[in-house]
């Protein structure tokens, strides 16, 4: 059994990122986008790690990286749901093609 | 003479207006009796100056003064100083004497007026105007000065600008006036084109230190075609100014002023600036024929032109306005035959018994209320002072001797005569006849106003009149009766300079050729036989206004029968009126070049088609730019994922 390298994470990396992204463009719900975007900032998250894992073992700048996008992440779900749920209140719907003020 | 002292002669009326305008009317309120002290006092100090100044320059000839540079523009430096010659040193002591003598005169005529004080106010500046135009040794200077003229002309005339006739009479004389200035400034701008390259051109007119300036420049630097041009340029200035034909429309119509206006626009200033101009700018005149002949048949056709209009008017202001017209007419006939001499004589006679008659003229109006002489009459007895002045003033315009008009009209009649040839003989024709006109209309309404019996004054008028010019003297009414002492002291003493003034160049002792000699003038010698026939000429008038007006030996009625034609040709003023106002005004400017602007501006033309252009090709660009902001986040996150993925394999196609 070969040993797990750098490429096997960055393919685990992307494709994690690829489902988010089609979670992101694709998804009606905006919940659902939410959630994508959680998945691709995770694919992200992964690379990051095991970039500093396998390039630079003794420094630990990939996992203080990984840890402010979880900060980061969990600051933007709160006020994403904020958000969505005035939204929700206003106009009685999550469908991400009726929201289209920006017309 | 020191510098300071001819500048105090611009600045202290100038002061007195900026006193008046800006200080004692917003202080002390529009009606306040310090206001004519102040502007009296101040012309009077002027005119003492002046008087300084003309002894300074019989002395000298000539008082260098210095120039100063206000402003320098890489090569052009503009220097500004004063010019006092002969000829400035005579208008200086014209103008500021009548403005002084009207001036007091004033101060009773307008004494009801509610605008006393800005009447004043006008008046200074009206007179320090005229003194920096006459006194300005820089063309710019001068030009200053000129439209400062005629702008201060413009609040005169439509100094009761509440009636439409004053306002409309104000915009009549600025606008025609300007036109003749568009011509004077095209000259200017001319004159700095033609001039030649390696000197700088300064603009000064008379300027020791350099080797030419602009009234040495005649016969040197400027020359040909170019220079006629710059000559018909100034004169068309002059024209516009002086009211020669066909710019002459404006002046009868400027009557609507305070009749002090009209005394001192048509003695002292505006008018006497045209001919001024071109008595200035003689030299460059001398050097072009064609111009100079020009000056003296547009002179001698307004002369006749103007004096047969003044033969049929009944206002007795416009008389004197045709008059003034026609007697201008003389001046420019003698200088476009290079006769600065008579003309200039006649201009200083012209000032003080037409001012005297204008006064006399406003003396009659404060008693009877109506410039209208067909309900004059009679006053001969009531009005003894105004009376006797106003003949002294007839007579003296009417030419006839010892006044001084008939000194002057004589000296230019010997000058058409001496000059000889076709050009010479019609000129002494023209003026000639426009003796006996001159003659005949001013006994005309001479004997109109005082002879015969009295017929009512305004009252006769139930008001609806145009003549109703002053309002102010209502509550006059009744009797007529004498103007007070402060209204008959100047004409008394313009009465007596219309007597006396003539012995400035009385023959043999020549005083004034003498001071204008410099400037190229020479005595002239009486001529036996135009002398004789300019006095029969002027009896002649006489007598046919003393028949038809006064003796009754020709009936009015007898003659108006095959003459209707005529006298309506006259009293319709040649319908110049309606050619300007229909033609010119009307097709012209309505029909032509308002139209096409107007198509210009509008929706069809230029302006506004380039403007919705602008409009409709940016709102198309936009609906069409529209279509992909569908507002749809998804989309444009896809648009943007495809774009990042585009630039990152585009990276690692040819960048890595």
């Amino acid at each position: 059994m070969a040993a797990i390298a750098l490429e096997h994470y960055l393919l685990l990396s992307a494709g994690l990122f690829a489902v988010g992204l089609f979670g992101v463009l694709a998804k009606r719900n905006v919940i659902v986008v939410l959630m994508s975007i959680e998945l691709m900032l995770n694919g992200v998250n992964v690379a990051l790690v095991a970039f500093s894992r396998y390039t630079a073992p003794n420094e630990l700048s990939g996992h203080i990286f990984a840890i402010f996008i979880i900060t980061v992440a969990a600051a933007e779900v709160a006020i994403g749901l904020a958000i969505l749920l005035t939204i929700f209140a206003r106009r009685n719907t999550v469908d991400a093609a009726e929201i289209n003020l920006l017309k | 003479m020191p510098e300071a002292a001819v500048w105090i002669i611009i600045v202290a009326p100038l002061a007195a207006a900026v006193l008046n305008g800006l200080i004692i009317r917003p202080l002390l309120g529009p009606t306040t009796r310090l206001a004519a002290a102040a502007a009296i006092s101040t012309i009077g100090l002027s005119f003492l100056l002046s008087l300084w100044a003309l002894i300074a320059v019989w002395n000298n000839h000539e008082v260098i003064l210095p120039l100063h540079e206000v402003l320098r523009v890489d090569e052009f430096s503009l220097r500004i100083g004063l010019l006092l010659d002969g000829l400035t040193a005579i208008m200086l002591v014209v103008v500021t004497s009548v403005s002084l003598l009207v001036q007091i005169y004033s101060h009773g005529y307008m004494s009801e007026d509610r605008g006393y004080v800005r009447y004043y106010t006008f008046m200074a500046l009206f007179t320090a105007s005229m003194l920096t135009l006459v006194l300005a040794n820089n063309l710019i200077l001068l030009f200053v000065g000129w439209e400062l003229v005629g702008l201060c002309s413009y609040l005169l005339i439509g100094f009761w600008f509440t009636r439409p006739s004053a306002a409309a009479a104000a915009k009549k004389a600025f606008i025609i006036t300007r036109f003749g200035d568009l011509f004077f400034l095209i000259a200017i701008l001319g004159i700095f084109l033609l001039w030649p390259d390696d000197a700088p051109i300064t603009f000064v007119l008379n300027d020791p230190d350099a080797p030419v300036d602009l009234l040495r420049a005649g016969g040197t630097v400027l020359t040909g075609a170019g220079l006629t041009w710059v000559c018909l340029g100034i004169m068309a200035g002059a024209a516009g100014k002086s009211a020669q034909f066909p710019l002459h429309t404006w002046l009868p119509d400027a009557m609507e002023g305070p009749t002090p206006v009209s005394a001192l626009i048509h003695a002292a200033t505006m008018v006497a600036a045209g001919v001024f101009l071109v008595a200035r700018f003689l030299p460059l005149f001398d050097e072009a024929e064609t111009a100079r002949t020009v000056v003296a048949l547009i002179g001698g056709f307004t002369l006749v032109f103007a004096a047969s209009m003044g033969l049929v008017m009944t206002d007795i202001k416009r008389v004197l306005a045709y008059s003034t017209v026609s007697q201008l007419g003389y001046m420019f006939l003698a200088l476009g035959l290079g006769a600065l001499g008579p003309a200039l004589f006649h201009l200083f006679n012209h000032a003080f018994f037409k001012a005297l008659l204008f006064l006399g003229s406003g003396s009659v109006n404060h008693a009877t209320g109506t410039f209208d002489m067909r309900f004059m009459g009679g006053l001969r007895r009531v009005m003894p002072w105004t009376y006797g002045v106003f003949l002294i003033g007839s007579l003296s315009l009417a030419g006839i001797p010892p006044f001084s008009g008939f000194w002057s009209k004589d000296e230019i009649l010997g000058s058409a005569w001496s000059h000889g040839g076709a050009l010479g003989t019609l000129l002494f024709i023209l003026a000639l006849s426009g003796a006996v006109m001159t003659a005949a209309y001013i006994f005309r309404a001479l004997y109109m106003t005082f002879h015969g019996e009295y017929r009512g004054g305004e009252s006769q008028e139930s008001g609806a009149t145009q003549n109703a010019h002053e309002t102010h003297d209502e509550g006059h009414g009744g009797a007529p009766h004498e103007s007070p002492r402060v209204m008959v002291a100047p004409m008394v003493v313009l009465a007596a300079l219309a007597v006396v003034s003539w012995l400035a160049n009385a023959p043999g002792l020549h005083w004034f050729t003498d001071m204008l000699e410099p400037l190229g003038a020479h005595a002239e010698e009486i001529h036996i036989v135009p002398a004789a026939l300019g006095l029969a000429a002027g009896l002649l008038g006489i007598g046919i206004a003393a028949a038809l007006y006064r003796g009754g030996a020709i009936s009015a009625p007898s003659i108006s029968g095959p003459l209707a034609p005529l006298a309506r040709l006259l009293t319709r003023k040649y319908y110049l009126d309606e050619l300007y106002e229909g033609v010119v005004v009307r097709m012209a400017l309505y029909g032509g070049l308002w139209r096409f602007l107007s198509w210009f501006d509008s929706e069809k033309g230029i302006v506004d088609r380039a403007v919705n252009t602008f409009g409709v090709v940016g709102r198309n660009v936009g609906k069409g730019i529209r279509v992909v902001e569908t507002g749809q986040l998804q989309t444009s996150l896809t648009v943007l994922s495809i774009g990042a993925v585009l630039i990152v394999a585009a990276y690692i196609a040819w960048g890595g």
